[in-house]
């Protein structure tokens, strides 16, 4: 089976965001990038795969700067095979973004596409879901269990007030959630292993995709802030004052 | 100007207060954009769903009837919404994002080559759309252009419809779906038997955290106060990757965003990722040992102590005041 793990280069969750004062941005000076946690989580279940199904590849792709490679680095010393930038310096929207990995997925032959549900910088959650549509194929997302029997994929998805379990034929879009597994760490043979293994770059414009953005970012603005309240020194005080001054007991 | 479609989530006969939020979001949409609001219930017999929807105040209500509509499922869906919206000229598409919403808008989008806004906050008087980004570091200001624009919108961040004066006309259609293109079947979905109110439209939220430290200490340390306040129970992402509780219990940035009038934070740290779900709460109240804790800074009544040994006094002092 291939399978086609596209992620993204986000701020450590750890990360304190601040919005730049002319509102163009976030200040990324002393931000650490990482692989979106979500992603991780798609490169994890892909070696998984791969580890039961003999042959199999795991191929990553990203959009983005020459510097992204670090992060598809990081994701073949996990163990991937091979990975693709499509280079692009600009902002693209999520059906763009989309359009550039259902052209990747098609050239690629893949049976499966591997993703976060949504990445934890623009919460977006779209990608997955855009990319299932323009190539036609069914998808899963919020997944927290994926089976294979043949073909035939099941998977266990996470949703409002319960579980669902949906099925469908390869090829296929799922999108990890929390719950799907817990990603390993690059080992140092790994690490050495990825120095060597293929990155090959590709220019977005090269792909003859219409990637003019429909939806743009105007502006962004810090959120108000909540004032901190007060300590009370007992429950017995907590709740006197939950019952008598704000009144919601 | 072309109208509004609300998308009007239902289940087993019943919808939830999601449901009604993106019908308000809908109308208030429709008030700015000087367009009508018309709410589409879509399902195998969607007649008896669209009846109730027709009291809260949509222009018209659309039963989109299909037999590869009984289940939910994003295909199907997908199909019969951008069909529609191609029939009708609709400008816009609207529901809640929740699960299903998340899940269905942005194939939708594809389908129909349209941007999508994910879980807007803001609807402004100049086109544009508020989100949040950055796990709610950030709100940024967004536009749409093409002729179809799809959004979801946050459910803490609007009022859900009230009854109205009259009731909507119901118009019947039946969906047009090529049945030989879906390769999505549904297969079961297994219910979180609970007596609690839901996550998302409970008055009262008691959260546990890692500071509970085991699945087995919710139960029996959490769970009478949850029940004692009547309340919904939460966690945070911590105590989920622990394994402590299901996911759909998660509060944050990557699991529900909820506003209810009384927060209450239990052995929780408090990090970005969770202040993202919560911080708009009317009241929030903290218990931690750690008196350093980042949930202080958004708590209004902070309780620096044992959990183990507060939690159980609070259920006691609630009982108390009950008795009063």
């Amino acid at each position: 089976m291939k399978i086609l793990v596209p992620i993204k280069r986000v701020p450590d969750p750890a990360t304190t965001i601040r919005v730049l004062p002319d509102g163009s941005g976030i200040a990324t000076d002393n931000v650490k990038w990482v692989i979106n946690p979500f992603d991780e989580i798609a490169i994890e279940e892909a070696l998984r795969i791969k580890e039961k199904q003999a042959g199999s590849e795991v191929v990553l792709v990203t959009i983005g700067q020459s510097t992204w490679q670090e992060q598809l680095r990081t994701g073949l010393a996990m163990g991937a095979d091979r990975a693709i930038l499509v280079k692009n310096d600009g902002y693209l929207d999520p059906l763009a973004l989309a359009k550039i990995i259902a052209k990747v997925a098609a050239g690629e032959n893949a049976d499966l596409v591997l993703l976060g549900k949504q990445a934890i910088d623009d919460d977006s959650n779209q990608v997955g879901q855009m990319l299932a549509e323009l190539l036609g194929w069914p998808q899963a997302t919020f997944a927290s269990k994926v089976e294979f029997a043949d073909k035939r994929v099941t998977v266990i998805r996470e949703v409002d007030g319960g579980l669902e379990t949906i099925a469908f034929n390869l090829p296929a879009v799922v999108t990890t959630d929390l719950r799907l597994n817990e990603p390993r760490y690059a080992s140092l043979p790994g690490i050495m292993k990825a120095r060597k293994k293929e990155l090959k770059e590709v220019a977005a414009e090269s792909l003859g995709l219409d990637l003019a953005p429909k939806l743009k970012i105007k502006s962004l603005t810090a959120p108000p802030k909540r004032q901190a309240g007060r300590k009370v020194a007992s429950v017995e005080e907590l709740v006197s004052v939950l019952h008598t001054e704000a009144k919601v007991i | 100007m072309g109208d509004v479609l609300i998308f009007a989530e239902h289940l087993g006969g019943h919808f939830p207060k999601t449901t009604l939020t993106a019908i308000h979001a809908g109308v208030e949409l429709a008030q700015k954009r000087g367009a009508s609001a018309t709410a589409v219930v879509a399902g195998d017999a969607p007649d008896a769903v669209a009846a109730e929807i027709a009291k809260y105040g949509a222009a018209k209500v659309i039963a989109l009837a299909h037999p590869a509509l009984k289940n939910y499922l994003a295909d199907a869906h997908a199909a019969a919404l951008a069909a529609l919206v191609k029939k009708t000229g609709a400008e816009f598409v609207v529901t809640t994002a929740t699960a299903l919403g998340k899940d269905l808008m942005p194939r939708l989008a594809a389908r129909l080559g349209a941007p999508m806004a994910s879980e807007i906050t803001a609807i402004n008087d100049d086109g544009t759309y508020v989100r949040p980004m950055y796990a709610g570091n950030a709100m940024a200001t967004i536009e749409m252009d093409g002729p179809v624009k799809v959004i979801t919108v946050r459910g803490t961040a609007f009022d859900a419809a009230k009854p109205a004066a009259s009731v909507s006309p119901i118009e019947k259609l039946d969906a047009e779906i090529d049945a030989a293109a879906l390769k999505q079947e549904f297969v079961s979905f297994n219910q979180t038997k609970s007596d609690r109110p839901q996550l998302t439209e409970a008055r009262i939220v008691v959260s546990g955290g890692r500071g509970l430290k085991s699945g087995e200490n919710f139960k029996i340390v959490l769970e009478p106060l949850v029940d004692e306040m009547g309340a919904a129970m939460g966690a945070s992402r911590a105590a989920v990757d622990a394994g402590f509780v299901p996911n759909d219990l998660q509060v944050g940035q990557t699991g529900k965003v909820v506003a209810p009038e009384l927060y209450v934070a239990v052995g929780i740290s408090g990090a970005i990722q969770h202040l993202a779900g919560m911080k708009d709460s009317k009241i929030i109240v903290a218990i931690n040992k750690d008196e350093e804790a980042p949930i202080f800074s958004v708590a209004d009544y902070g309780l620096v102590a044992d959990l183990f040994k507060a939690v159980p006094e609070m259920v006691e002092e609630l009982k108390k005041v009950k008795a009063h």
